[in-house]
Order: structure tokens, then sequence, then C-alpha cells
């Protein structure tokens, strides 16, 4: 277990140069957006400082970070998922309401369930995450030898895969629905407004071209009907 | 022991669109009345204001406006064998709360019912004989015709604002509208919305295949309306938030801009927010409803709200509920048939496929209406000898916005995440839509609502138990309907057509369906078949009224809203002008 002692989970310290890297990659793919009326969009910007977690665990920060990098990868059309800063959206939403079960009927009994009945566990999502990242590397070490975090890109790829297929099987929390999980949590941090902490510089509105706010398009739904609309998404914050 | 309150005349349960129609006709015929609400109240000014109601995250995926699943849920098993689980967080269908409650997010989408679906069975019976309807089948009569309705449903619609184009002028068929809706009286007080791409597409190649398609009726407002109330709603916005937010443009018709304001200047309405009721008073000798026990959700108190006449302006789940509780009425069995109460729950059977286009739709420039529609295969529009099927729905480009987090198809074979689905999401954003079927849910002898045995609310109320599955008839419907969404694919010259998905397997609570459940207190001409007579009046406690689609027999393949508020209108009339006369059943049996 020696090399899981090296201080690796600093990605945040790292975060600074692939974010570099992924922005002038994404500068090279504005030419959609370029031709437009409105000003060229400005590269994305560098993420921020290490910021301080509000809940997650160094382990579980690492993990995070590793399965949101191989889901939403460093190309031409954004950063990585860490660098569009999902793992600070996940430790906020994990941290708050949501992640501590507001707004979920926590009642028992806990029945046995069928897939159609939705999530049945008495766990709170923070809890959830906290069991299923703990299972998910018991599983990588069994299958790979290294947590999931300290696997080569092709073997987290695999890894997702695998719990994606089903294939995986984990001790407890089961390894389909926590993949749903996580997919789910990087889609909402990705495309969700940047407020919440993913979404740096509206990377993914300006990859598929969504305008954002604020969408008071009465005078113009005509005009831009079968047009493409090329204008510099705006945010809540660009309001507030 | 609840504290008493000084009597009323009349107390209402919910205060959605139901519940603020019958506050306001029910005002105007000089009653006191109070407006029990458990949510809370929302002024559009505040709540709904820009920046901050354009946040997917917050409203849609966290359900913001919804009702609180820690406070009351449901439970869902699929036959009466099984045991229930409850519904713990929103999947399927999330449901409303605070004042305005669903007509705070709804889309819009505000149709008639077909004449024929008001005498369903007999309709059925006639054109097809009755030995082609499935015992199973539980279809029933409505005990209201649409001409009857006629007047309501145009009321509702000129309390909204409602958008559209008449397919039907006092029986003259007009050219632009839907050629088969019922006659109606006046055109729509608003033109219709403005046309958008997918719309232009879809219309397109529905008239290529010989169809009629028209623009759907919304309420949302095309242009500024002052509405029969002396509100002044304002234009649409196209922003692509409708489902799930508030409007801040005030365009949405909501029970808040359309009357709130003029109940709230009535000095004979009382509005109680954060009233959660827990039983009405039931007194089973004299037939009567003596009131209503709510606890006060700010100071915990339980309190009795006395009234003469007792009004569910609730949810279907809750207006069943709280029937249940109380005794009033006979539960239905579905083994037997016998009983009432939950009887005929129905939802609504929904599926389509995907499109990739070659134009650019922005999809992010739209209305919760999409306007464009066909009716060509809804209710017995078309002949269904042979079909083995009844029913049907309309077919429509179903997109309400672009909001990136759920509405971002890829072709069938993208992967669901890495380069290459980031490649074909940007690539495909602008360039997709479904088209999709609304399909009627018609009752089936084994979709029922009952009381959970093991599952309680945050009272102490059992919660409601659905018992719901998609039935012989939705599923060979949802084909047929299915196999003209792809046709209507095809003839959009779309350059890939996704994989269709008709319904063929379970009713799941995880993947978005509709929240158009209807039934379980439904209206009828016969006490041994329905809860409710045809003026939502019920027949054991003659002092009960039940509002909603709670009273709809089956679901028609038409989103409620604009039926629900003929209805109220139509109750309401009927109280005033004869019920408030001389007190007791106005159908006698």
């Amino acid at each position: 277990m020696a090399e899981n002692d090296v201080p690796r989970r600093s990605f945040l310290k790292t975060a600074g140069a692939a974010g570099t890297l992924a922005a002038s990659a994404l500068a090279g793919a504005l030419p959609r957006a370029a031709e437009a009326q409105t000003p060229p969009a400005q590269p994305a910007a560098i993420p921020p400082a290490p910021e301080p977690l509000l809940t997650l665990t160094a382990d579980e920060a690492a993990f995070f970070s590793a399965a949101y990098d191989t889901i939403i990868p460093a190309d031409r059309l954004s950063p990585s998922g860490t660098d569009c800063g999902l793992v600070t959206y996940i430790d906020r939403q994990l941290a708050g309401a949501w992640g501590n079960g507001a707004r979920l009927y926590r009642n028992g009994p806990f029945l046995p369930a069928r897939p159609e009945h939705g999530y049945q566990l008495p766990l709170t999502p923070r809890e959830y995450f906290a069991a299923g990242i703990k299972a998910a590397n018991v599983w990588s070490h069994k299958t790979y030898g290294k947590d999931f975090d300290r696997l080569p890109p092709a073997d987290r790829a695999a890894g997702l895969t695998a719990m994606e297929k089903g294939t995986a099987k984990f001790d407890g929390i089961e390894a389909q629905p926590f993949f749903e999980a996580i997919l789910q949590s990087a889609m909402e941090g990705f495309f969700a407004d940047p407020m919440y902490g993913g979404n740096r510089n509206k990377v993914s509105w300006r990859m598929v071209g969504y305008p954002g706010l604020p969408a008071t398009w009465a005078a113009k739904a005509e005009a831009y009907r079968g047009k493409r609309v090329a204008i510099e998404p705006q945010s809540i914050a660009d309001f507030s | 022991m609840a504290r008493k309150l000084k009597q009323v005349d009349a107390v209402l349960v919910g205060m959605g669109w139901t519940g603020s129609i019958m506050a306001r006709e029910l005002t105007k015929a000089g009653l006191s009345v109070v407006g029990l609400e458990r949510g809370a109240g929302r002024s559009p000014a505040q709540d709904f204001a820009l920046p901050g109601i354009r946040d997917e995250l917050k409203y849609r995926l966290r359900f913001q406006l919804m009702l609180d699943n820690g406070t009351e849920t449901i439970t869902m098993r699929h036959t009466p064998d099984e045991a229930a689980l409850p519904m713990r967080r929103w999947g399927a269908f999330p449901l409303g709360d605070g004042v305005g409650g669903a007509g705070t997010h709804w889309n819009g989408v505000t149709w008639r019912n077909l004449p024929s679906e008001f005498v369903l069975r007999s309709h059925l019976e006639q054109r097809y004989g009755k030995k082609t309807i499935p015992a199973d089948l539980t279809i029933q009569d409505w005990g209201v015709t649409y001409d009857e309705l006629e007047p309501y449903y145009e009321r509702f619609e000129k309390l909204c604002g409602t958008s559209g184009k008449a397919g039907n002028l006092r029986g003259q068929i007009i050219e632009g509208g839907n050629p088969f809706e019922g006659p109606r009286v006046s055109e729509y007080p608003n033109k219709p919305l403005i046309m958008s791409q997918a719309g232009l597409i879809f219309t397109a190649a529905a008239k290529k295949l010989g169809l009629h398609p028209f623009p759907t009726p919304s309420s949302n407002n095309s242009a500024p309306y002052t509405n029969i109330e002396g509100q002044t709603l304002g234009q649409c916005q196209y922003c692509g938030h409708c489902e799930y937010f508030g409007c801040e443009s005030n365009s949405k018709a909501s029970p808040n801009i359309c009357i709130m304001p003029v109940l709230m200047a009535d000095k004979r309405f009382e509005l109680r927010t954060h009233a959660y009721v827990k039983n009405l008073v039931y007194d089973k000798r004299a037939k009567k409803v003596r009131g209503v026990v709510y606890i006060d959700r700010e100071t915990g108190e339980e309190l009795e709200q006395p009234a003469d006449l007792v009004v569910l302006c609730a949810y279907p789940f809750n207006n069943v509920s709280l029937m249940l509780t109380a005794g009033i009425g006979q539960p239905y069995d579905p083994r037997t048939g016998k009983g009432v109460v939950g009887k005929n729950f129905c939802l609504q059977v929904m599926s389509g496929v995907q499109i990739f286009v070659e134009d650019e739709i922005n999809p992010f420039i739209g209305t919760g209406v999409n306007p464009a529609a066909i009716d060509d295969f809804q209710g017995d529009n078309f002949d269904h000898t042979g079909l083995g099927f009844f029913g049907g729905g309309y077919l429509y480009p179903s997109i309400s916005g672009g909001r990136p987090i759920q509405v971002r198809a890829v072709p069938p074979g993208t992967p669901r995440w890495g380069s290459a689905w980031k490649t074909a999401t940007t690539e495909w954003y602008n360039h997709t839509f479904p088209i999709s079927a609304h399909g009627a849910s018609y009752a089936w002898r084994t979709n029922y609502l009952d009381l959970d045995p093991n599952y309680k609310d945050a009272i102490g109320r059992p919660l409601v138990r659905m018992t719901y599955n998609y039935t012989p008839n939705d599923k060979k419907m949802s084909q047929f309907l299915t196999d003209k969404a792809v046709e209507i694919a095809r003839a959009a010259n779309a350059k890939i057509i996704g994989t269709p998905n008709p319904r063929t397997g379970n009713f799941d609570n995880i993947n978005g369906q509709s929240s158009h459940h209807t039934g379980g207190a439904i209206m009828g001409s016969d006490p041994r078949t329905s809860v409710i007579n045809r003026y939502l009046q019920n027949w054991e406690a003659s002092n009960l009224f039940v509002m909603g689609r709670a009273a709809f027999p089956q679901n028609p393949g038409y989103n409620p809203t604009g039926t629900i508020g003929a209805l109220a209108y139509w109750s309401a009339n009927a109280i005033t002008t004869q019920y408030l006369k001389n007190p007791g059943p106005l159908i006698r049996t």
C-alpha cells in the first residue's frame, strides 16, 4: 500500500496546468461560435487556486476527480471534468441539503425492490456516495491492484464500463446504480448553471451552443428560427 | 383535541386551479370561504423572478416547487398481489405544492376533450358492439356531455388567455385549426404562438402524409391579455422554462396571476397557507361533512374548521385519501369490481421517437407547448375495427426547452460518456427533437388507489398506494401511436431516426412520464359505479364536492387542465344556482 501514501490526492494542485492546456484546446474548438456577429468567446478561465473541501475526504475527492475526468476527458471540446469544476460541484452538493437527504422519503420498512421502484436505500446521497466509493476502490484493488484514481486512463475507462454494464460486482452497494449516480452527478455538474461550482466559464454551454439567460426571445423567435444562435452565453451570476 | 374555529360557509382543501376557481365563484355568490393550502403562498414577482428562475438544477432536478417527498409521497406496485414501495423521490412524475399547485409548474397545454370521450362506453358500444370491449376495460360515461361543458371550457380559456386556432366554430370546420375538435362557440382568446422550427418540420411532414396539423392550444399567451377577472397577463417570452418552473413574464396562466389577486382583495375569502389537512369530520348518520381538521404548520396546533360546504380541491391522491380515511363511500375492490372510491385510476401513456435533422432547432427558444400537433389518431377519430385496442392520442414535436442537463439526445449507438459522447452531444444538441405520442390511459380493473398499510406521511396519515401498470390496451395503443410517430419521422427527412420507445414493459417510478393522474373519485350517473354525480357532488355526503381530475372516469389522450377548469366552473355553477337554494342531493337516486 506504499504507493497510496504518496501525496497524490492533490488533483486540485495539478488542475492549473491541465487547465491551461485545456484552455488552448478549447480556444481551438471555437470556429463555429466565431462566425457569430457577437464578440468572440473568451478562452476558458484557468481554474482558481485550490479550494478547501466542504465535506469530501481526500480519497473521495480523488475518486470523483478520476471518474469525472474519464466521463468528461479533456479534449478539443472542453477541459477535463475536474478542470470544469465538477469535484467542487459534487462537494457542495453533498455538503448541502440534497446530499443530506432533504426531500427524500426516508421512512421504513426497506423492502426488497425492483429496479422500477427507483432508489430504495435508507442512505442519504452523502452516505451513499461515501459507501459506493469505498466499495468501488475495494473492487478496483481486487481487479487492478490499485485504487481507482491510481489507474491509468484506459483502466479507469474499463473500470467504469464494467460498472456501467454491471459486470463489476461490489460488496454492499451495487455497482450499476452507483455508476448511474456518478454519471448523473457528472452531467448535472457539467451542464448546470456555473454558480453551483461546475461548468466553469460556461464551458459546456459554449460547447453545445446553449445561450443560457435571460432567454427572453419573444422579439427574436421568428428571426432566429432555423438559424444558428451564436451568442455569448450568460449565467445567473451575469445578471446578479 | 383540535381547537374548533368559527363556522364558515365553505372550506376548500387545496388552492390550485380548482380551489381558486371555486373560491372565486362561491365568494361571488356571497359565501364566506376559507381556502386551506398545505404549502406556501407564492408571489410571482418574488418567487419566479429573473435571473434565479432559470435554474434547471434547482427547479427541474431538485424539484424546488414540488411537494417534499419527506412530507408526503405515494407508494407504487404493479398488481394487487404485491407489496408497494414508496416513491422516495420524484422520478416518473412530481406532485405540486403551494398556492397555485400544479397550475404554477404546468406547461400550459389546454385541450378540450372530444365529445365522444364524455360518452365513451356508450359511444364504443354503439360503434363497435358491446362484445368488443374487454371485461377488464372498466371505461364509463362521464354523466356530462361536451355540449353541456362547452360554455365552461370557453370560460376557462378566457380566464387563461389561451392561444390557439379554432378548427370547428359552431359546426363549421375552419382551415388551420383542429378539424376533429367539438364545436366551439368562439375563437380562442389569443392567436397561436409563433411556430418553432421543430413545429414547422412536424407540420410539413404531417401534411405530406395527408394528416391535419394545427397549433396546439396553449395558455402561454401569445400577446398581452386581460382576462375575465380583469387580470393582465404578459406576452410569452419563449424562454423554454415552463414545466417545473414558475413564469417570470406572467404569460403562462396560473391561479396565482389569473385569480388570486382578486380573491386576496375580497373580504369574504381567507387564505390559510401551511395548513396541512389531516382529516374530514364526517357525520356518517347525517351524511354530512361537518368540517376539516388541519395542522397549522406555523404553530403546530391542530385546528378544526367547521363549514356548511366542503370542497376537495387537492390532487387526486389527496382527495381520494381524505375520503378513504373519513369512510365516505365504499372503497373499490379490484377482485370483485365492487366499491367506488379509488376506482379507475389512470395516468397517461407516453412514447415517441427521437429524430436527428439538418435544421438548426434552437430547442432553447420555445414554450412549454410546442405549438404543433395532429389529432388524427386521438380517441375514436380513426376506425378501431380489428386493431385490438381503444383510445389514442395526439402526436407532437415534444420539446419544451433546451435545458442542457436533460435535453441533449444523441443518436443510437453513441456512448453515454467520454470524448465520443462529447463530440456527438456537440454535433446534435441543436439538431434533434422527439416526435411523441400523448396517449390515453383507459381504465383497467386492476389499476386503482387505496391506503398503504406500511407507510405514513409526516403527520402519521397512511400514504396513498397506487396499484398501476400498463395494460394490454395501453401497450397495443402505444405501439400503434409510436408507429405513427415513426411514419412522421420518415416523412420529415430525418438524417437519423432514434429507437422508438412504445410502452412494452412495466411502469417505472424513475423515468419521466406524466403527472396527469386521474380517477379515484370518478363522476358518473350511477352511485354504484361512481363516487360523485355529474355536478361533482358526492353521492353519499351531499355537502361534499370533489374537484379536479380525480373525477375523470378514464383519461383521454389529452393534458387534463382544460377539462379540470371546465368541470370546476360547471360544478360551481350548479352549487351557486341550484345547491345553495336547497342544500341536498342535486340528483335524486
